[in-house]
């Protein structure tokens, strides 16, 4: 758990109501991590030993449930996640090509955020629309039919609207 | 009055539906406007259906949120010459006419929000009759005459895991639905849950009445946040109409019935694993025997059935054994939900009956290769599975035949690859992903894994040695006859077929450094030849790396040391001037 953010700041009461909830129901760790995430975008250290203080499930068994599922994060993500299909579909149809293009565009690899804290990209296995495949998912929008042209037009416009944000 | 549906299942959603619905409730339509899931024909979307007075159908496709007004005034006046590039063509339309849906019927067609929908086209009459009219026994009795074997990839017959669990001895029992769908590229069971997932409640319930469970439990994906809230829904609704709970339509039947999402991890695929999932751990294999009927969830018997398997059990209810097991093979009853994609002309969801021969489904169905290239192979089983060759074709859709060729039946992955696939590649691609999703319990898929990963990683790089074939298979025979769990068992799976089939691929890249299919990056070279270049700087303008240099009219040149061996100059040149060797 080397790489996981430490920062102890988090606000811990936000957990309160999930785990008066959850906390007696056996089986249910996944479901606290999960709602956890949703709070907090990620799963800081703070966050995990409190769920095993409120538990009582010993630190070692979240912390591996946690580390184990792909879905759980230790580091906070950028503005715009961006999540490449790397399923068989998308494989079969050039998705490697735009993952170096995202690498030579943005510099950043699987699991890596930028600098400017924008971009985070993750491989994904399949986004079930393999009709569309190649296929990227940009928080809740999902891209089709991509090319690398069309993957570098999609950043920069992203790049564009944050500016614009910013700038507001 | 005319009804208007709008496909919005996940691929429809991404490719637009959303915004075409909102566009059409703002025009004038004077029609109902509703949605229903998957049609099925994914590589249309977004699709729009027209119903009129009589039920007669009229399908638009690929439309945008700009032919929403053309579509309402089609609708209000049935002049239908504003839409023409928008109908369907004949050709689009056998897509749907050569199958037969069972697990599929209703998707595309009801409204997978509405229970009232799903009631009127007759749903939950089976479970009404199964509860009401049969015994448990008769229950399971039926599902045996149907022949219906598990649909999750392993084929096992479903009335003797339900037998199995019914007999096993204690109060406390579970029914778990396993929709956790992990082969990468294939999303049968996504569509029936966005689709229709009161159809798969209801093929719940009654194998929770069959082996006596009083808690029926979905596990999710969860990557198909759709799914989920649907299902939700539809769970909401059942609870309200008194389908789930206590005493089913005064049967003295109760069941409980509830969805856990999981986390993102393939081996949760696996029926142990999901069931340490379930319990809150990590989804790591349990020893079998015992069985999940004997000790599962909690340590009480259990059954665990594919979604597709599921969606079958009201049809067989209602229309009886006999009637499913007409279709199909000897071996094989009823029929089987497909994804197909890759290099597919028309991909999407497609339900045949067993028996049907593979070239049928696609070519006939599927309409061939979407790239002027031919068709190679056709990867069945996803992680699990393997290859089957282009001239192995006429292969029929059963699990023993299909398992001749060393692939499987599997969920229903059906990845379509032509000339241009490197099959050393495809097998890299599957081993570098059960090489990451393995859990780590057992030491043969998890070291083994790796050590396959390696040797394709070689050979992909040109760094191949002589003897390496015959390392891969010794090293995949072990791991099969070591491996913990179906995942190291069948992970070898993709390797050993593509050796059987393609060994001269394996000897090319490994003897010639040489890459047939022309995909292993670092075994190729672009060139421009002078001979035939112009000098247009097209290829230039394209290159997303700059390697392209030249003066305008005199030839170009390619800096190879920093050629991405994207192809893109490849495809821009007008003049044949970009060669790839
Ligand atoms: C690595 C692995 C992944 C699996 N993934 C799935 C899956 O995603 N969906 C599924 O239904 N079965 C999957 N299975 C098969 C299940 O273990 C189990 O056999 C199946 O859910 C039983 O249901 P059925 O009899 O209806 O097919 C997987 C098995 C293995 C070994
Ligand atoms: S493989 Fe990419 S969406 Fe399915």
């Amino acid at each position: 758990m080397s790489n996981c953010c430490s920062c102890g700041n988090n606000d811990l009461t936000l957990l309160n109501e999930t785990l008066e909830h959850y906390a007696s129901v056996p089986g249910s760790l996944i479901t606290i991590l999960q709602k956890a995430q949703g709070i907090y975008g990620y799963l800081p250290a703070d966050v995990l030993n409190y769920i095993s203080d409120k538990t009582g499930i010993p630190a070692a068994k979240v912390f591996g449930v946690a580390t184990f599922y792909t879905q759980f994060r230790f580091k906070p993500v950028g503005k715009y996640l961006i999540m490449l299909c790397q399923g068989t579909a998308c494989h079969v149809n050039g998705s490697l090509m735009l993952e170096k293009t995202i690498f030579d565009t943005l510099g950043i690899k699987d699991g890596e955020t930028t600098a400017d804290g924008l971009f985070t990209l993750k491989n994904v296995a399949c986004l079930g629309c393999c009709s569309l495949s190649p296929v990227m998912m940009v928080n809740d929008e999902t891209y089709g039919n991509l090319t690398p042209e069309k993957v570098r037009q999609i950043l920069a416009h992203l790049r564009e609207e944050a500016e614009k944000e910013a700038q507001e | 009055m005319k009804t208007v549906k709008v496909g919005q299942g996940s691929c429809g959603i991404s490719a637009g539906a959303a915004k075409v619905y909102s566009a059409l409730e703002k025009t004038n339509l004077n029609a109902k406007l509703t949605v229903t899931g998957c049609i099925g024909m994914c590589y249309l979307e977004p699709i729009v259906d027209v119903y009129d007075e009589n039920g007669e159908l009229t399908r638009l496709v690929r439309v945008s949120e700009n032919d929403a007004q053309a579509i309402a005034d089609f609708v209000n006046t049935g002049d239908a010459s504003k839409v023409k590039k928008l109908l369907v063509c004949e050709e689009d339309s056998l897509f749907l006419k050569k199958q037969t849906r069972i697990a599929l019927r209703g998707c595309g067609i009801i409204n997978p929000d509405e229970i009232d929908d799903y009631v009127e086209n007759g749903g939950y009459t089976a479970l009404k009759k199964a509860l009401t009219e049969m015994t448990p026994e008769s229950v399971i009795e039926e599902i045996k005459i149907a022949g219906l074997a598990g649909r999750g990839g392993a084929g096992f017959p479903t009335w003797f895991k339900w037998n199995a669990a019914r007999a096993s001895e204690g109060e406390e029992k579970y029914l778990i639905c396993n929709a956790d769908e992990g082969d990468p590229g294939a999303f049968m069971d996504r569509a029936v849950i966005e689709s229709n997932p009161h159809n798969l409640i209801e093929g719940m319930l009654i194998g929770a009445y069959a082996i006596g469970a009083k808690e029926a439990i979905v596990y999710v994906r969860a990557e198909y946040p759709l799914a989920i809230i649907r299902l939700e829904r539809a769970i909401e609704q059942v609870k309200e109409n008194g389908i789930v709970g206590e005493n089913i339509f005064g049967s003295g039947f109760s069941c409980s019935f509830r969805i856990k999402a999981g986390a993102g991890a393939f081996v949760c695929g696996e029926e142990t694993a999901l069931i340490e999932s379930l319990e809150g751990s990590r989804g790591m294999p349990r020893l079998k025997p015992p069985f999940p009927a004997q000790s599962g969830y909690w340590r009480k018997p259990s059954n665990i059935n594919n979604v597709e398997t599921f969606a079958n059990v009201s049809w067989i209810i209602e229309n009886g054994g006999e009637e499913f097991a007409k279709l199909g093979t000897p071996d094989s009853k009823g029929t089987k939900v497909f994804a197909i994609t890759g290099k597919i002309k028309r991909g999407g969801l497609v339900e045949i009956p067993m028996g049907m021969k593979i070239s049928d489904v696609i070519f006939d169905i599927g309409g061939g290769m979407k790239t002027d290239k031919n068709f190679k192979c056709v990867q069945l089983g996803g992680p699990s599975g393997g290859c089957i060759p282009a001239d192995m074709h006429d292969t029929e859709i059963d699990y023993k035949k299909l398992s001749a060729t060393g692939a499987i039946m599997g969920s229903g992955g059906m990845v379509v690859m032509d000339e241009s696939t490197c099959m050393v590649g495809m097998a890299r691609f599957f081993l570098d992903f059960t090489a990451k999703e393995s859990c780590g319990k057992c030491t043969h898929c998890r070291i083994g894994t790796k050590r396959l990963l390696e040797i394709l990683d070689r050979i992909c790089k040109g760094e191949g040695r002589e003897g390496d074939i015959e390392l891969l298979e010794e090293t995949c025979n072990e791991i099969k006859a070591g491996a913990l769990c179906g995942l190291g068992q069948t992970a070898p799976n993709p390797v050993l077929t593509t050796i059987k089939y393609y060994r001269d691929e394996y000897e090319a890249h490994i003897k010639e450094k040489r890459c047939p299919a022309g995909e292993c990056i670092d075994l190729l070279k672009y060139s421009i030849n002078p001979e035939k270049c112009i000098g247009c700087s097209l290829c230039s303008r394209k290159c997303p790396v700059g390697a392209i240099t030249g003066e305008i009219k005199k030839t170009f040149t390619i800096d190879n040391e920093k050629c991405i061996k994207c192809g893109q100059c490849l495809d821009a040149c007008r003049f044949g001037a970009v060669e790839k060797r």
